[in-house]
């Protein structure tokens, strides 16, 4: 049982540490085989130096490095293995002779993509030459962040990452007082109240919640054209202030379970509904809007559809379509650029898991199971 | 209607007033409206104008829509059974005795809250042919026999199968309600079956299942209502494999060209938007099928 278990769990967690392991590696780590998870470092002595190199290759048969004397390369070092030295004698001298398995390395620079520099040295050493330990590259995250920018189409002025971080908290957090604030003052009038229309309304209420968010989304894109929000961040967070279905419920079902008498004797006392909601249901709920509260806020951080939909320009982006814009636009090349920005998209819904990973797990398992 | 029973409705309606707004305006509208232009010429840019049924008659000889009705079925009809079996038996797993019992929830809950953008973005990575950590893994078995494993989300055969993996990754919900149900079952039963000499397998088979049925037929048809929506992942995936071309082509091949990224594509990017209105009812209709079965199904056992 523990085995099969061991088993799964390392299976759900490969991907997470493929994903860290990935974004603290140099770029050429992540295209080399076999696959590693563990970011290296590598150290060789250049030129009588010792530097940081790149593996190039594994030199597969036994050959040499050589000075060109002659053609395009006159006066180059370059290699050539023992058939093509046999095949062109007296174009090149000899430097010094290479083993098979020996390994083709070049001075490291700490360089981007398409910028320009001195040019390597390389050489080709013997395997136990070349020595490395395990290197974090931090460096990865600020400059992924960096990549994520652009120009912002309106008046060309840079956005970067933290425009996007602030448009996620905006829209996660207006959201989330959206929700609390209204479906607790809804939920009230469906929990606590007696009024004819109610029951019906109730359950045409919970029949909304099975309706597609896809099949409407030509209408309500409608909606908001024509109110020229289109290109703002407010359909993704105005809507919260009018309800949600699925809050309603569960804020009404966790309502009902308050004894009715607080309330009568409230009444009693001249209290109005109002105060009665505020003064003595809302205090006494906290668990339940902690619930709303948390996964809203796990809803708006991660939304993919609704910003694609709503959002045409890049300084109203939030980090998710960031995220995936980057990517569209530079392919699939920095698999460590694109690991680390995810990473950083990723932290902060599991922080707030692991802050409030109790009230998380008791909500999911309510809302599962009361059907 | 008594003075008394006016002033309760009124309290009813202020308290609800929020949501009978908001149900109007973000619900009721779009859904007629969406029925209205199913049966219109309609691009956002102009009013839309009546065509009756051509739009239904027209989808009906839509090869494209039907390819992405059936690519939909197959990655529901896998990616839910299969999700729902392996969820129920990581939380049958998880409902041992055992120290560390909090951990192993936690870890298999966190890849459901990882935002789908990210983890998109990971199994994409994952899933890359030449250098990813899945083909990395099985090459060490494949290897030995002459074989490579195959370039998933760039393989029209491979990539819904590798959409299907990933949704896998992403079930520790179900896990988490699983669990909660199976915590449920009285601990009365399982001794009276094991002093009837009933095996292990027995009592998961006649007292286990029986009484968590109702929430795994619920939890199942909810998640195949979500899996018919499959979106954010496939348009993602499908264009950071495949390269050039637009995130709506369900590429390779349209193999992964599922319902509501075909939906997508009509109406913002064609601004066929009857069309896709069309669409959307359909699928609309189909959930809501889906949701009387899940309805019918769980009936009678509410006390449970």
């Amino acid at each position: 049982m523990t085995v099969l278990l061991l088993l799964c769990s390392a299976a759900f967690v490969a991907p997470f540490i493929w994903l860290v392991s990935t974004s603290l590696k140099p770029i050429e780590q992540t295209l080399t085989l076999p696959i590693s998870f563990l970011p290296k470092a590598y150290y060789a002595e250049l030129g009588g130096r010792r530097m940081e190199v790149t593996v190039d290759f594994q030199v597969t048969q036994p050959g040499a490095v050589v000075r060109f004397l002659t053609g395009d390369d006159a006066g180059k070092l370059g290699f050539l293995g023992a058939a093509q030295m046999a095949s062109r004698p007296g174009t090149f001298t000899l430097v010094h002779a290479v083993a098979a398995g020996s390994w083709h390395v070049s001075q490291r620079f700490d360089r981007e993509i398409g910028e320009t520099g001195p040019t390597p040295l390389w050489d080709v050493v013997p395997r136990d030459q070349v020595d490395s330990h395990v290197k974090f590259r931090w460096a990865n995250y600020p400059r992924a962040l960096a990549a994520l920018g652009g120009d912002a189409e309106a008046d060309r002025h840079r956005v970067g990452f933290w425009t996007f971080l602030g448009n996620s908290l905006t829209v996660a957090v207006l959201g989330v007082l959206g929700t609390v604030i209204s479906n607790a003052i809804v939920a009230y009038g469906f929990a606590r109240l007696r009024w004819r229309g109610r029951d019906a309304f109730f359950a045409l209420t919970l029949a909304t919640m099975m309706i597609p968010f896809p099949a409407l989304m030509v209408p309500l894109y409608g909606v908001f054209r024509t109110f020229g929000l289109i290109g703002t961040l407010l359909p993704l967070w105005l809507p919260t202030w009018f309800g949600s279905a699925f809050n309603i419920f569960l804020m009404r079902q966790f309502f009902r379970t308050i004894p009715e008498e607080l309330s009568e004797a409230a009444r009693i006392d001249g209290c109005s509904e109002w105060r009665i909601f505020w003064r003595i249901i809302l205090p006494l709920s906290t668990p339940v809007l902690v619930v709303a509260a948390l996964f809203h806020f796990i809803f708006a951080w991660n939304d993919f559809l609704g910003p694609l939909l709503y959002l045409t320009r890049k300084d109203t982006y939030t980090l998710a379509i960031a995220l995936e814009s980057y990517e569209s636009q530079n392919g699939g090349v920095q698999w460590h650029y694109l690991m680390a920005a995810s990473a950083v998209t990723i932290l902060p819904v599991i922080v707030l898991f692991l802050l409030a990973q109790k009230t998380f797990i008791r909500g999911i398992a309510t809302t599962g199971s009361k059907n | 209607m008594t003075r008394n029973e006016r002033k309760q409705l009124r309290a009813g309606i202020g308290f609800t007033g929020l949501w009978i707004v908001g149900l109007a305006a973000f619900t009721a509208y779009p859904v007629f409206a969406s029925l209205y232009y199913s049966f219109c010429d309609y691009s956002i840019l102009k009013s839309p104008v009546w065509c009756g049924l051509e739009n239904y008659s027209q989808l009906v000889h839509d090869g494209l829509f039907w390819k992405s009705l059936r690519n939909t079925l197959f990655y529901a009809g896998l990616s839910v059974p299969l999700g729902t079996v392996v969820a129920l038996g990581l939380a049958v797993l998880l409902n041992c005795e055992m120290r560390g019992k909090s951990v192993y929830r936690l870890l298999f809950f966190m890849p459901s809250i990882v935002p789908i953008v990210a983890s998109s973005m990971l199994w994409l990575w994952i899933f890359n042919g030449q250098y990813g950590l899945m083909n990395g893994f099985l090459n060490l078995f494949l290897r030995p026999l002459g074989l490579h494993g195959p370039a998933w989300l760039a393989d029209p055969a491979w990539a819904k199968p590798a959409l299907i993996i990933m949704s896998l990754w992403s079930t520790g919900n179900a896990v988490v309600i699983y669990l909660a149900g199976l915590q449920n079952v009285p601990m009365e039963l399982y001794e009276a079956a094991e002093i009837d000499g009933a095996s292990a397998w027995q009592r998961f088979v006649h007292v286990t299942l029986p009484t968590i049925a109702p929430v795994v037929t619920f939890n199942a048809i909810m998640a195949l209502i979500g899996a018919m929506q499959i979106f954010a992942q496939a348009y993602i995936m499908s264009e950071g494999a495949n390269g050039n071309g637009n995130a709506s082509d369900g590429n390779p091949a349209r193999s992964t060209l599922f319902y509501t990224i075909y939906l997508f594509s009509t109406a913002f990017q064609d601004l066929r938007m009857g069309y896709a209105s069309a669409m959307a009812y359909i699928l609309f209709v189909i959930t809501a099928l889906l949701t009387w079965m899940a309805a019918r199904l769980t009936r009678g056992h509410d006390s449970g």
